[in-house]
Formats: structure tokens, C-alpha cells, sequence
């Protein structure tokens, strides 16, 4: 269980996260919508650590995370990266068998390698994609990789941010029924950030709206549609009159 | 008024920024010297470094060491040419221009490409993705660049010292018709073991300035393609001026007495 409490970021004057409290609970599927630029990428870089909060802390199985503490976490989480993130000087099933062939758990090489052409094919990618190098995959089959990527350790806690912004509406499904995958099998606790109503539909268990820096709305996806907050309908209705502003 | 604040405000600045890559230096050396060490990439970074560089450390050096023996020869001639050539070519070379073009070169090769490497991972999150994967940044992409580049620019700086006497020795013998033996004779009788031990002590220090500037330059590199360029620019300017403060203070260390 992850809890997040007061947890405030700003970019000089930029406040972009304004006293976020959140608790994601073991094993559920949590999905964050929200509109760009609200601070969904820089959320879950807060709870990873990779930019430091403000104010607030996080808190995991009830320990908080500190500098020092989250190294040896670390080892719990992945994270697929909105640009994909993918390390351009190893080849795809290098990236992919990263942090197998590395730490004090490592494996053979060949093992590491056989681990690696099996996570590729759960996101549709074939073994001849294996010994290319990420420059010259297209941005849907890098960002597929990267996923690839983020499950091959089978960590507990999976951060995915934006996995089927720009992937056809078939390998979308394959990606959404992958992470609902994912949870239900491997028991992991995902938290996926999209834009995409279907994939909500499809993975989340909880639903947060993130607006103005402010956790707007949160509950089950069923309650989603039914919720009489204007934020929340004019989003999932794509409305562009409502209270949230989309020309400024 | 306003004047001497600005001087001011940039003297701390400059103060501020020589502490950061203090302690930045500082802690890449501690990851130096603690496993896990990941040897594939030092193995790269010494290829990389050292081996790739040999062309253009060697053709700086065999003109250099040509143009001293050139210059020496025509104002030195009303005195014995013959044996004061050979003394002044090995002397500038392996003690101040051998170490210091090495090092001139290795800040535009090495710390440059250094700089735009690690800047164009931080900028396109492949230090956070490090980081996510369990695996320190510092460890993994730092420590080896700096490691080796102290290991190898030494070997770089006595290469580049024989090809400078090489060059001297190769106008000297041809164009100006010195005798062969005389000449490395000389050569080998004036230089002394110390010459080329602060020669090589010149070489690690200055490998050690030049990828630790590339480093912290592409570490704390801003946003996008500018972010990138800047640290790119920022760090040989810096890694150059250093290597040559460097050079007269170890100077002065070695042969001041
Ligand atoms: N490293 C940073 N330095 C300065 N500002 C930043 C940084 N990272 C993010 N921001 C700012 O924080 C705000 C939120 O960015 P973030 O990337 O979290 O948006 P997002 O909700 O993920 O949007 P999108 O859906 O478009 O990906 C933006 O205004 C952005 O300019
Ligand atoms: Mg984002």
C-alpha cells in the first residue's frame, strides 16, 4: 500500500502539485486522468523519488520514502516512461533484460535473453526486433519496448505512464488487456496514467482526476460515468465548454 | 553601485559553481572506489577514451615535436645546435607540451562527447530510467568515464611524448641533417625519470578534470536540444581553462625548487 500525503510540488512559480493526498491500495488498478500539463507525470515521478516534492512525504507499506531508504524499494517498482526513456546505446533485448543481467540477482546472459524475447512477445514484438537498436524502431514498437521494459523483473508496484498514446486501436487492446494482465495474474498494483477513455474502461479499478494541481475527483470506474462532478463528465465526454478552461 | 554588485554576484556565482563540481568530483571518486563495479562499461570508456583517441593525440604530437625542433634550431644555432635541439625538444615535450596538448585534445574529444552523451540521457529520462531499473547513475555512467580516463590519458601523454621526440627527431635527422645516434643520444642522457613520471602524474590529473566536467556538465544539463548544447559548450570551456590552471600549478608542484 502506497499512501501520499500533503505532497506539493512547484517549478518556480509554476505550482503544479498543491497538497495531494492519495492512498493506492495492494494489488488494485488505479487510473489517473487528467488534462495536460495538470502534473500526472510529475506525480509518479514524486512517489519514484526522481524529483523531490516540496512538501509531503510517501509512504509505502507504512515505512516513508527518504533518499535513503528508496534505493532499497526500488527494487519493488517499475516504471514504463511517457517518452519511452529507452537506453539508445543497448540493444532492444539489452534494455529489455536490464535490471535481470544486473544487481545481486542476476542471471546468465542466455537465461536473461530468453526472459526478455518472452516479454517482448507479450507486447507484440517478434524476436527479429531483438538485436535492433532502439533509434531504429518506430515510436510505437520504443514505446512498447519500454513497457516490455517496465514488466520484465515482475516488479510488485507498476507505473505506467501514458502506455498507448500513439499505438494503433488494435495494439492498444493487446497493451490494455497486457496490464489488466498484469494485475489480475501477477498480483501487482499498477497505476497507469492515460488519456484514453476505452483504456480506463479496461484497467482501472479506481479512477483519480487530477485538475488545478488537486486530486478533483476519485472512485471506482463504475461510479465514473454516473458522478455528477462537472470536471469529470466534461472530461470523459471530451466537451470543450465546462468548467475546465481549454483555450487559455 | 549597481556595477560592483554584478562583479560580485558573478564571483560568488563562479565560487558556488567550483563547489558543486567539488563535491560532485568528490562523490564520483567515492563511487570509484566501491563495487559493484560494472566492468563492460569501463572496458567501453577505455576504448572509447584512449583508443579512439590515439590518431589525433599522435598527429598533434609529431608536428608539435617538428615545429620545436624547427624553431629551437633557427634561434639556437649560433650556439651547438646539435646538442641543445635533442635537450629542448624532449624538455618541452615530455614536461609541458606533450601532457598539456593531450589534454587540450582529450577536453574537446572526450569531454565534449561525455557532456552530450549523459545530457542527452538526462534529457530524454534515460538517468531516471537508470535510477527505476535499481542502478546508480553515478555508478554506472560516471565512475567508469572518469576511471578510465585516468588510467588511459597517462598512457595517451607517453605516447604523445616518444611521437613529439619522434618528431623532433625526424627533422632534426632529415631536413636539417643532425646525426641519428647524437640526437637520441642526447635525447636519453638529459631526460630524467622524474621528467616523465610528472609527465604521466600531468596525464591522470588532467583525464580526471577533463570526463569529471563532461560528466557534471551533461548530469546538471537543462531542457531539450539547447539544454544540451549549452552543457556540451559549457564543459570543454571549462574542462580546457581548468586543465591549463592545472597544468601551472602541477608545474610548479614538480619543477619549481
Ligand atoms: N523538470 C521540470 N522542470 C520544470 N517544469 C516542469 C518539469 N517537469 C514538469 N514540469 C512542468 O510541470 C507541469 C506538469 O507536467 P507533467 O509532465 O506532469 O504533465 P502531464 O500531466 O504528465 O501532461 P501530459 O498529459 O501532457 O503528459 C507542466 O506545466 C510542466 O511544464
Ligand atoms: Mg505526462
Amino acid at each position: 500500500m502506497i499512501t501520499l500525503s500533503g505532497l506539493s510540488k512547484s517549478f518556480g512559480s509554476n505550482h503544479v502539485l498543491r497538497d495531494i493526498d492519495l492512498s493506492i491500495d495492494q494489488g488494485e488498478s488505479l487510473v489517473i486522468i487528467g488534462g495536460s500539463g495538470t502534473g500526472k507525470s510529475v506525480l509518479l515521478k514524486c512517489i519514484l523519488g526522481l524529483i523531490e516534492a516540496d512538501t509531503g512525504s510517501v509512504c509505502i507499506d507504512g515505512t516513508e520514502l527518504t533518499p535513503k531508504t528508496r534505493a532499497a524499494q526500488m527494487a519493488r517498482f517499475g516504471m514504463l516512461f511517457q517518452g519511452g526513456a529507452l537506453f539508445d546505446s543497448l540493444t532492444v533485448w539489452q534494455n529489455v533484460a536490464f535490471r535481470l543481467m544486473r544487481g545481486p540477482g542476476r542471471l546468465p546472459k542466455a537465461q536473461a535473453r530468453d526472459i526478455a524475447l518472452a516479454k517482448l512477445a507479450r507486447v507484440g514484438l517478434g524476436p527479429e526486433v531483438a538485436d535492433k537498436m532502439p533509434a531504429q524502431l518506430s515510436g510505437g514498437m520504443q514505446k512498447r519496448v519500454s513497457l516490455a521494459r517496465a514488466i520484465a523483473a515482475e516488479p510488485e508496484i507498476i507505473f505506467f505512464d501514458e502506455p498507448t498514446t500513439g499505438l494503433d486501436p488494435i495494439m492498444s487492446g493487446v497493451i490494455n488487456s497486457l496490464i489488466h494482465e498484469v494485475v489480475t495474474e501477477m498480483g501487482a498494483t499498477a497505476v497507469t496514467i492515460t488519456h484514453d477513455m476505452s483504456s480506463v474502461r479496461a484497467i482501472a479499478s479506481r479512477v483519480a482526476m487530477l485538475h488545478a494541481g488537486r486530486i478533483q475527483w476519485q472512485g471506482c470506474v463504475a461510479k465514473m460515468d454516473k458522478c455528477d462532478d462537472p470536471f469529470v463528465s466534461q472530461f470523459i465526454s471530451g466537451r470543450a465548454d465546462g468548467p475546465i478552461e481549454a483555450v487559455r | 553601485m549597481t556595477f560592483i554588485a554584478a562583479i560580485g554576484r558573478h564571483f560568488l556565482e563562479v565560487l558556488a559553481a567550483i563547489g558543486r563540481v567539488g563535491l560532485f568530483g568528490l562523490e564520483a571518486t567515492s563511487h570509484i572506489l566501491r563495487p559493484p563495479i560494472y566492468g563492460r562499461e569501463l572496458a567501453l570508456a577505455l576504448v572509447h577514451i584512449g583508443w579512439l583517441s590515439l590518431p589525433v593525440v599522435g598527429l598533434t604530437a609529431l608536428f608539435t615535436g617538428g615545429a620545436l625542433a624547427l624553431q629551437i634550431t633557427a634561434g639556437g644555432a649560433r650556439f651547438n645546435a646539435e646538442a641543445v635541439v635533442p635537450q629542448i625538444v624532449a624538455i618541452g615535450m615530455v614536461r609541458e607540451l606533450g601532457p598539456v596538448l593531450v589534454g587540450l585534445m582529450i577536453a574537446a574529444r572526450v569531454t565534449s562527447s561525455i557532456a552530450a552523451e549523459i545530457a542527452t540521457m538526462k534529457v530524454t529520462e534515460q538517468i531516471d530510467a537508470l535510477v527505476t531499473l535499481s542502478t546508480h547513475p553515478m555508478k554506472y555512467l560516471i565512475a567508469p568515464r572518469i576511471f578510465a580516463a585516468m588510467l588511459v590519458v597517462p598512457v595517451l601523454v607517453g605516447v604523445g611524448d616518444i611521437i613529439g621526440v619522434m618528431g623532433g627527431y625526424l627533422v632534426a635527422t632529415g631536413p636539417l641533417g643532425f646525426s641519428s645516434t647524437g640526437y637520441l643520444r642526447s635525447t636519453i642522457d638529459f631526460l630524467t625519470l622524474s621528467d616523465v613520471a610528472s609527465s604521466l602524474a600531468k596525464g591522470a590529473v588532467f583525464g580526471y578534470i577533463a570526463a569529471t566536467m563532461g560528466c557534471y556538465a551533461g548530469m546538471t544539463s537543462g531542457r531539450g536540444a539547447q539544454g544540451v548544447g549549452r552543457a556540451t559548450k559549457g564543459s570543454v570551456e571549462a574542462a580546457a581553462v581548468l586543465i591549463l590552471a592545472a597544468n601551472f600549478l602541477l608545474t610548479g608542484v614538480f619543477f619549481s625548487r
